[in-house]
């Protein structure tokens, strides 16, 4: 800090809230960084000579006569190789005991890339997981959340997701993870023996609610890094979202603003999407793709929070409890991946989209059936083969325990229909049935 | 001199600012971070504080930074090579743009002003012009781009010269005007309007007359948009919104497209530069590009240059309408706009209306709309802009502030259904609840009878009475179970399900199913009407359900075969040997 003599130290604060405290303040910039008794905060709103910071860790405890010093530059992050296998809590600071990252400091949560300058996604990102990689196909560049109740397990599909996708770099945003939570992750990147491809920034339940805002934007300051100046496919994880938008409106009632549906701020599509729209596939090579996690309350994806992501990203997957397998599976009605197409028979086997619809179609009328036989209607033969083989189609590829590759998800599925149906119920392309029918 | 001032407040993206002398409701101004000039625009003013909506992130503006005032208003730049542009909300463009990244205060020209266009004079010295007269014609790819006198002059004017035919650029002096008191006014292809104001420079706007065709089955046949009309789409995430809007874009018989991506996913404007330059236009065979023009504020560009892209889209169809062409408006989508209105809104602290809209949001949204329209110019041709927008109700709940406000602006209702969507019966529009007011015109039925056959509106509307009657049949049919209502119901059931199947439904993705021209759609619901006049004998539901889901496979063939091909004879006649077999 060469100009120190500049540094501007006040001591007098003329209001305080739970998240914010207000002082007489001259030559402030927006979104500039401050220290409020030792504690970092964020400009946020500036009125006449009067300043209101937003206090990251809260406000529990500070005087009126708290020393704020105003810090010049808006939040950042040192970027650099050093970054990759480390483990950071929302201000970019290691806590893993190792050392402070050396590298150029960029600020956090800058510009968008110039949507013509964009490439359109076309590069597969295969998971091993059937209900993922058959029904709703991930394409790198693409933005999706796995919507999930809390009791889902969210957290170990996406670690699964990440370790088996073939991506350069893994980042992974934790907002009110669960310190067990937390230790699974770190645990499930060191057995895999991927760390050196890792990077996590960190808040726990025990950290301050309002420094998750942060976390997604280090994330994606890392990831950029990765992706534009070092051309690589970048994954960012984000858990969990819904977290990350309570903290949003818990700010934003404390600065008094009017909230709209389910007290969420107004702004909360624009605040997500500013996160999510940071895919992007490069025209150098380099992409950033985002999985996030969106829990809900009891499935209801007409909350606030769902809602807007849904508007938001390319599709969603959806997990639930599949009480006839006893799998916990991706529910192929209410997950979508829009950029699918991008790629189903193109990087793909050819019977790619007839096969999954084909699948999903089926699996369909089982539900028709079933919905039958609890009104006590009788049912066909046809009724109770579909039954069957929902059965299995759940268990051996809907499941979120399924590893295998595209291939043999495509050949299970042939041999299911083969199985259960005559070609014609199936209703696929003759051509395709020529050559790939089994069975019958 | 110019009005200047300094920063006082700064919430996000509202800067108060004390000023120094006369500013305007709207007028631009440039809030100095350091050298960078960040474009911002009056929203409200009170005493001598302007509030301010800058157009960038504000991060790092600091209490007392300059501001200069520029005395003017957001203002669309006019010209030849609008078309196949690419923008942002305020006319930059974004291909000449340097980086990957978007810069704060990069400002770039929307039109290329080295480029020479073959310019025609239609006007002659001597002629008596007034506003939006045409002058003289440049070829903008295949399409007649008229010069006009700019739209902002007041009164008659007397062509003094014009210049000969031959090779100018946008900002060459193409003719000299000379007004009332004999000043004379050079005038060039290019010229400036404000956004936000209605360009009105045409004789009268009549109701609208006809049609605008799609070759979208459930629009065109069942909800017609009228040339110059006015339509909306409001529906749940995931529903097909951005299908269906690209479909009408590829197929809509328009010459002149404008799509505004407002507030939406980046990668759907990078999928429409991506297959626009590959696609042919149906009408004319040439590349959709070329009539194609982009205003992208995607959402995670500035909110407060959401407002303007739809502004400025709105202007340039209006610049071109005002050459006697028709235009087509898409917006994707109206509600982000309303969003951004409320962000605003909201840290203006004013108090808020339903759902803390702001409480004139219902005006804002129809004075918008009835910026569409036919217009019949001052030299006696039309011209028109046809609206549609979509609109992304929260929760899918369509008793929301901008999707009420907007019912009551738009004349056209198509109503995506979430349970039409599950069950991949695209495009899931509601056949019931969607409406199109036009076909309650009587000049338009007239037409579409003329047009199309005699009866023709009838025709829709028994079609119409057959899928409702079926949905009531379907409820019955669920309450008692199959066994427990006569096999009427079912065949009624069943028809309305072969209209919904073999007319209602078309694959977008098809080579052929995707654009149904009008006269096939005509074969099409006459042939089906003709089932559904018919009366049939069935022994039981099972007999009736195999017999109509076979009809329904083949009439399904038939959308998939080239029209009047051997294929499509073939399916013909399997059909009628169907009918003969059952039914009298």
């Amino acid at each position: 800090m060469a100009n120190k003599a500049y540094q501007r130290t006040y001591t007098h604060l003329s209001a305080i809230t739970k998240a914010t405290v207000s002082l007489d303040a001259t030559h402030v910039a927006n979104d500039e960084l401050a220290s409020v008794d030792g504690r970092l905060a964020q400009v946020v709103k500036t009125r006449g000579g009067n300043v209101t910071l937003q206090v990251f860790s809260g406000t529990e405890g500070i005087p009126t006569d708290a020393e704020v010093s105003f810090l010049g530059a808006p939040p950042s992050l040192k970027v650099g190789e050093q970054l990759s296998g480390r483990f950071f809590n929302a201000y970019g600071a290691p806590i893993d005991g190792g050392p402070e990252v050396e590298g150029e400091e960029r600020e956090i949560g800058g510009p968008s890339v110039n949507p013509y300058k964009r490439r359109q996604p076309s590069e597969l990102i295969p998971t091993g997981i059937a209900g993922i990689d058959l029904n709703n196909t991930l394409v790198s560049g693409q933005k999706i959340p796995f919507f999930a109740d809390p009791d889902q397990p969210y957290n170990k599909v996406m670690a699964d997701v990440a370790l088996r996708a073939d991506v350069d770099k893994i980042i992974l945003g934790g907002m009110g993870l669960s310190n067990d939570d937390y230790l699974f992750f770190r645990q499930q990147f060191e057995a895999a023996g991927a760390l050196d491809r890792i990077v996590c920034f960190i808040n726990t339940t025990e950290n301050p609610p309002v420094e998750r805002l942060l976390i997604p934007d280090m994330a994606l300051t890392a990831a950029e890094y990765f992706a534009v100046d070092k051309n690589e496919k970048v994954l960012v994880l984000l858990t969990d979202m819904t977290l990350y938008a309570d903290a949003l409106s818990i700010v934003s009632n404390r600065m008094d603003q009017i909230p709209s549906k389910d007290s969420m701020p107004g702004s909360l599509y624009s605040d997500l999407a500013k996160i999510y729209e940071k895919a992007v596939q490069l025209p150098s090579g380099g992409s950033i793709t985002i999985i996030a996690v969106t829990t809900l309350n009891d499935g209801d994806i007409t909350h606030a929070i769902p809602d807007n992501t849904g508007y938001i990203t390319e599709g969603q997957l959806f997990l639930r409890a599949d009480s006839d397998s006893g799998c916990v599976i991706v529910d192929p009605f209410r997950s979508l991946s829009r950029l699918k197409q991008l790629v189903q028979g193109k990087k793909t086997r050819e019977d790619h989209s007839q096969v999954m619809n084909a699948g999903v179609r089926l699996y369909a009328d089982a539900q028709n059936a079933k919905t039958k036989l609890e009104n006590g209607f009788d049912l066909s033969d046809y009724d109770l083969r579909c039954l069957d083989y929902a059965k299995e189609y759940a268990k051996r590829l809907l499941s979120i325990d399924v590893n295998i590759r595209i291939d043999e998800m495509l050949d299970t599925a042939w041999e299911l229909f083969g199985k259960y149906f005559s070609p014609a119920e199936t209703g696929i392309k003759q051509a395709l049935v020529d050559k790939y029918w089994k069975g019958k | 001199m110019a009005t200047t001032g300094k920063v006082t407040g700064i919430v996000s993206n509202l800067v108060t600012v004390q000023v120094d002398g006369p500013v305007a409701e709207n007028e631009l101004c440039y809030v100095y971070l350091g050298d960078t000039p960040l474009l911002a625009e009056v929203i409200k003013v009170s005493g001598n504080n302007a509030s301010v909506q800058v157009f960038e992130s504000t991060r790092g503006l600091q209490g007392g930074d300059k501001v200069e005032f520029l005395g003017r208003m957001l203002e669309v730049t006019l010209g030849p090579g609008l078309l196949s542009g690419t923008y942002d909300g305020l006319e930059n463009n974004l291909a000449t743009m340097e980086g990957v990244f978007l810069k704060r205060g990069e400002y770039t020209a929307p039109l290329d002003k080295k480029k020479k266009w073959d310019f025609k004079p239609l006007a002659a010295a001597g002629d008596k012009v007034v506003a939006a007269s045409w002058l003289g014609e440049v070829k903008e790819g295949w399409l007649p781009h008229k010069i006009m006198v700019p739209f902002s002059f007041k009164g008659e004017y007397t062509v003094g010269s014009i210049a000969p035919e031959g090779s100018y650029t946008i900002e060459e002096t193409i003719a000299i005007l000379i007004d009332e008191e004999g000043t004379q006014v050079p005038v060039t292809m290019t010229q400036k309007w404000p956004a936000k104001i209605a360009i009105k420079a045409y004789r009268e706007k009549p109701r609208p007359q006809k049609i605008m065709e799609t070759g979208v089955r459930v629009i065109d046949s069942f909800n017609p948009i009228a040339e110059g009309g006015t339509g909306f789409i409001p529906g749940p995430f995931g529903c097909g919104k951005t299908v269906l809007q690209h479909a009408i874009a590829k197929q809509g018989e328009a010459d002149v497209i404008v799509m505004a991506a407002c507030g939406e996913r980046a990668n759907e404007v990078v999928e429409i530069f991506t297959e626009f330059p590959e696609l042919v236009d149906p009408h004319t065979g040439r590349k959709l590009m070329e009539r194609t023009t982009i205003i992208c504020n995607t959402s995670n560009m500035p909110v407060a240059a959401r407002e303007a892209s739809v502004y400025t889209a709105m202007t340039i169809c209006e610049y071109y309408r005002a050459m006697g062409l028709r235009c087509l408006l898409l917006a994707d989508s109206t509600s982000r706009w309303a969003q951004a209105l409320r962000e605003m809104s909201n840290r203006m602290e004013e108090l808020p209306g339903a759902d803390a809209f702001p409480v004139d949001l219902s005006a804002i949204i129809s004075n918008f709309y009835a910026r569409a329209g036919m217009v019949i110019l001052n030299n006696g041709e039309r011209g028109s802009v046809t609206f549609i927008g979509t609109v992304s109700p929260a929760g899918g709940n369509l008793k929301e502030p901008v999707t009420e406000s907007t019912k009551k602006a738009a004349r056209c209702f198509y109503a995506l259904e979430q349970n039409r969507a599950d069950q991949k019966r695209y495009p899931a529009v509601n056949p019931i609840d969607s409406y199109s007011k036009y076909l309650e015109y009587p000049e338009i039925c007239e037409w579409l009878n003329a047009r199309i056959e005699e009866g023709w509106v009838d025709n829709v509307l028994k079609a119409k009475n057959y899928v409702r009657r079926g949905r009531e049949m379907a409820d019955q049919i669920n309450i008692l179970g199959d066994d427990g209502v006569p096999v009427s119901y079912h065949e009624a059931y069943w028809k309305s399900e072969l209209i919904d199947f073999a007319f209602l439904q078309q694959d977008a993705f098809d080579s052929i199913d995707a654009l149904c021209p009008m006269e096939r759609q005509k074969y099409m619901l006459d042939l089906l009407l003709q089932i559904c006049d018919k009366e049939f004998h069935f022994d039981d539901y099972e007999k009736c359900r195999s017999f109509f889901k076979e009809l329904i496979n083949t009439l399904r063939q038939m959308n998939y075969s080239e029209w009047e091909s051997e294929d499509f004879c073939k399916y013909q006649g399997e059909i009628k040997k169907r009918l003969s077999e059952n039914g009298k």
